[in-house]
């Protein structure tokens, strides 16, 4: 193993504990103007649990195709390495695609993100996560082409390594907006 | 096709042309000189591509300097203002104009001094003193000095076309939002936060892992200097703190542009928060400055006592106490907000607290100073400066953690004062010590001491003359950001002893001029050689200036005071054979990054949405780009190494 991998693994970890705490800003922010609709509608009353399920298995499934793919890396497999991207690409594309439906019929319904503070705090928390899977897909086609032309090595492996991680820590960030967002609008 | 851009923007007001002019009339000036001196192929060779740390850290210094000639114009202005308007519009600024100075100033020596001046050094010392070539992403390492700079340009250029926000340095709404602040003022704010902001988060992710990565054989946790300790503490806060600053500044810009309700009077926003979010990194911020301040100082008190450090662990423990403890105090800012007497009393009694590890600091220097062998030289004097000013600054600061005497002095001159103790005293001391300290490591000769000694007493006595007014002024009522004074307050003849205090700092900033002409003129004779101090950390046990690749041996490290060690086992300086050294390869790529990166702020202050909408793919195409490169690393040969190290021996 050459001196770099240990780095970038570590400085990578680093950056998502940062953009943890991006996070941890945003759902304070929703946090507290949740409340605030003023007429408009809450979380609550658009709320449609089995799409957001959806969306959520979605994810999930794509953090074990992720994972997959980069245990066939590890057995040194570039074909199933790549065929299990693609899929993370497939399942990553539809979850983004019912997101943007999902704020699209909010948008035309008169409850976009300036209808209120609480609408507000939603679009930009949730599509916060929404542009960090949209970057984590095009971060994933360059690592595919990677792979594809110069193999799995020490340099791609690094690269797998730290895009799994990060979309292992989108599908955590999900969880807590499925949680936090939707489930607590059921209650 | 230029957005709100027009020919407009560029008119201003006769006084506020003065500046627009320097701008311009600089950069032009800049220009014609490296032409004149044929110097555009060494600027580029040697700077532009460099992603050699010790470059990038001289680069930092130079950007502070400039900057702080900017922050400093605009102190003169704003003490000129208040010695001679007695009445409303006696002044010779008017108030919008005014309103826009202060938020400048504040700005730009938070951001664009403190911050370049602390990177500088980081990078200048922290790879050193822990034994390594370079830090751990030299890449990135270029890239957040770009951002830096390219932030800094952006801010300039507000005097140019437009204007600077009218808000005070941390913007709070509804004043910036766009209901009250429609031009285009905020929004140079928020973007050059917001691109210098990128730039010191990457910085922080860098400088933790090559401190916990990247260290010398032998060297455990409990053996790094403590400036790299302070360091380590610095750049968590920056790590956990500047997320913050992203999302609070995010926020404020959909107000603004997207007509959201985050922080507006109507549909909901709340204007408490974004005061809540931006003292959550606002408040860190201060440690992330004045904590390597500290570390430094327990560099060099050691050094001029001629002694190890008194209470070392205590020392470690201290930093990663004020680490913590600068995340729970943040609401000590706002007192007046009413959040009730518990939550105030919980955040009083922790701004206390944080006293406590600060004091065992004091007292550890102290303690080194005592019974050591003290050498009066310039880095020495500016420690004993800070800590003098520094404890009135300490005391005031616990005066003020008492939320009912917070109520009567919030907002007031008195603040104003505690602060600029903290942070001329504290933060910028400490930074002029460091790089008095470390001057002759980057740049193989020392400083004048004459000057250096003359420039300490002219800013000493011109920062207490200038600052202890406000501090009574404050207790007699006044508030701060008044561009206009009522004379039957009775306030003017402090104001006019607080303006004579400026002059007498502008007088230290001249003398520190001449210092490093004079130096410069001198430098044969101040040569430093490797370890001009009698030095007791890694740093000094290599060459000044540093070859490219600072140590031609990675030194092996058995204990504390490593080099102080290895002088008394007799091992320093040992030569055996030469092996290839790796070093990365220069690139542009990063003061590419940066320039797009400004073009990219400048569309979104002046809504030039095509220019927006080309230049992030541009970045995220150069970033894929430099992905697919290998060509990232090269071979220094033994050969040449033997070479370099033979061209010390005979200089």
């Amino acid at each position: 193993m050459n001196a770099e991998t240990p780095k970038v693994t570590f400085g990578f970890w680093l950056y998502l504990m940062s953009d943890c705490v991006l996070f941890a800003g945003l759902f304070a922010t929703f946090a507290v103007l949740r409340g605030a609709t003023f007429g408009a509608a809450g979380v609550g009353d658009f709320l449609d649990i089995p799409f957001v399920l959806t969306e959520t298995m979605l994810l999930l499934t794509s953090s074990l195709t992720i994972g997959l793919s980069l245990l066939f890396a590890r057995a040194n497999n570039r074909l199933l390495t790549l065929a299990f991207l693609a899929a993370t690409l497939a399942l990553g594309f539809s979850f983004l695609g019912m997101e943007v439906s999902e704020f699209g019929k909010l948008i035309y319904e008169n409850n976009g993100p300036n209808a209120s503070a609480a609408l507000s705090s939603f679009f930009t928390l949730v599509g916060t996560h929404g542009l960090h899977v949209l970057f984590g897909t095009v971060w994933m086609l360059v690592v595919m082409a990677h792979v594809a032309v110069r193999g799995l090595n020490e340099s791609t492996n690094r690269k797998l390594t730290c895009l799994a991680l990060f979309w292992h820590f989108l599908d955590l960030i999900w969880i807590f907006i499925f949680t936090i967002v939707y489930l607590f609008a059921a209650l | 096709m230029f957005g709100l851009l027009t020919f407009q923007s560029f008119i201003h007001g006769p006084i506020e042309t003065i500046p627009e002019l320097m701008v311009v009339g600089g950069g032009v000036f800049a220009v014609l000189l490296i032409t004149y001196f044929k110097a555009w192929g060494k600027l580029y060779r040697e700077w532009i591509v460099t992603v050699d740390a010790k470059k990038i850290g001289i680069m930092y210094l130079v950007l502070a300097f400039i900057m702080l000639f900017r922050g400093g114009a605009d102190a003169a202005m704003m003490r000129a203002q208040q010695a001679i308007s007695m009445g409303p519009g006696t002044g010779y600024l008017a108030a919008d104009h005014y309103a826009q100075i202060f938020t400048a100033h504040g700005v730009i020596m938070i951001f664009f001094v403190a911050m370049p001046m602390m990177f500088g050094l980081l990078n200048l010392v922290v790879p050193l003193q822990i034994g390594a070539r370079d830090v751990a992403f030299p890449f990135l390492n270029s890239v957040s000095f770009w951002l830096t700079a390219a932030a800094a340009m952006l801010i300039n250029f507000s005097l140019v076309a437009g204007e600077f926000a009218a808000t005070g340095w941390l913007a709070y709404p509804p004043l910036s939002e766009l209901q009250y602040s429609p031009g285009v003022g905020v929004d140079y704010w928020i973007w050059a936060l917001q691109i210098a902001g990128a730039g010191t988060l990457m910085a922080g992710i860098n400088f933790i892992t090559t401190i916990l990565k990247m260290r010398a054989p032998g060297m455990k946790l409990m053996q790094m200097p403590i400036f790299v300790w302070t360091a380590l503490g610095s750049m968590l806060l920056v790590v956990f703190a500047f997320p913050i600053l992203t999302v609070t500044l995010g926020e404020l810009s959909l107000d603004r542009l997207l007509g959201m309700h985050f922080f507006t009077t109507d549909l909901g926003g709340n204007v408490m928060m974004y005061v809540n979010l931006i003292w959550a990194w606002g408040h860190p911020e201060v440690y992330i400055l004045i904590l390597p301040a500290f570390g430094l100082f327990s560099e060099l008190v050691p050094v001029f006592s001629q002694k190890r450090l008194f209470g070392y662990t205590s020392m470690v423990i201290a930093t990663m106490c004020i680490v913590f403890f600068s995340f729970v105090v943040w609401v000590h800012h706002f007192f007046t907000m009413g959040a009730g007497a518990d939550v105030n009393a919980f955040f009083g009694i922790m701004t206390m607290v944080i006293a406590i590890p600060t004091g065992v600091k004091v007292f550890n220097w102290l303690f080194t100073m005592f019974r050591g062998r003290i050498i009066f030289s310039t880095p020495m004097l500016w420690f004993m400066g800070f800590i003098s000013t520094f404890i009135i600054g300490g005391m005031t600061g616990v005066l003020m953690a008492v939320p009912g005497a917070d109520f009567e002095l919030h907002n007031s001159e008195f603040l104003v004062a505690h602060f600029h103790n903290m942070v001329i005293g504290g933060v910028l001391f400490g930074f002029f010590a460091g790089i008095s300290y470390w001057f002759p490591k980057f740049a193989g000769f020392r400083l004048d001491e004459a000057w250096g000694k003359r420039a300490f007493w002219a800013w000493v006595i011109g920062f207490l003359t200038a600052f202890m007014p406000l501090y009574a002024l404050g207790i007699m009522g006044m508030t701060r950001r008044l561009d206009t004074i009522d004379p039957s307050m009775g306030w003017h003849p402090l104001l006019v002893v607080a303006a004579l205090g400026a002059c007498i700092i502008g007088l230290g900033v001249l003398f520190q001029v001449i210092q490093l002409i004079v130096s410069i003129r001198n430098r044969e004779r101040l040569a430093a050689g490797g370890d001009p101090w009698n030095g007791r950390t890694l740093e000094w046990a290599t060459h000044s200036p540093p070859p490219p690749y600072n140590f031609a041996h990675i030194p092996q490290v058995a204990g504390r005071d490593a080099f102080w060690i290895m002088k008394k086992e007799g091992t320093s300086f040992q030569k055996g054979s030469y092996e290839d050294i790796h070093m990365p390869t220069d690139t542009p790529l990063g003061f590419v990054i940066a320039v797009v990166a400004g073009a990219f702020g400048f569309a979104m202050i002046w809504h030039i949405w095509w220019l927006a909408g080309i230049s992030l793919p541009i970045i995220i195409a150069i970033i894929i780009a430099r992905s697919l490169s290998t060509h990232i690393e090269h071979v220094i040969p033994s050969s040449e190494v033997a070479r370099i190290e033979a061209s010390y021996k005979q200089s």
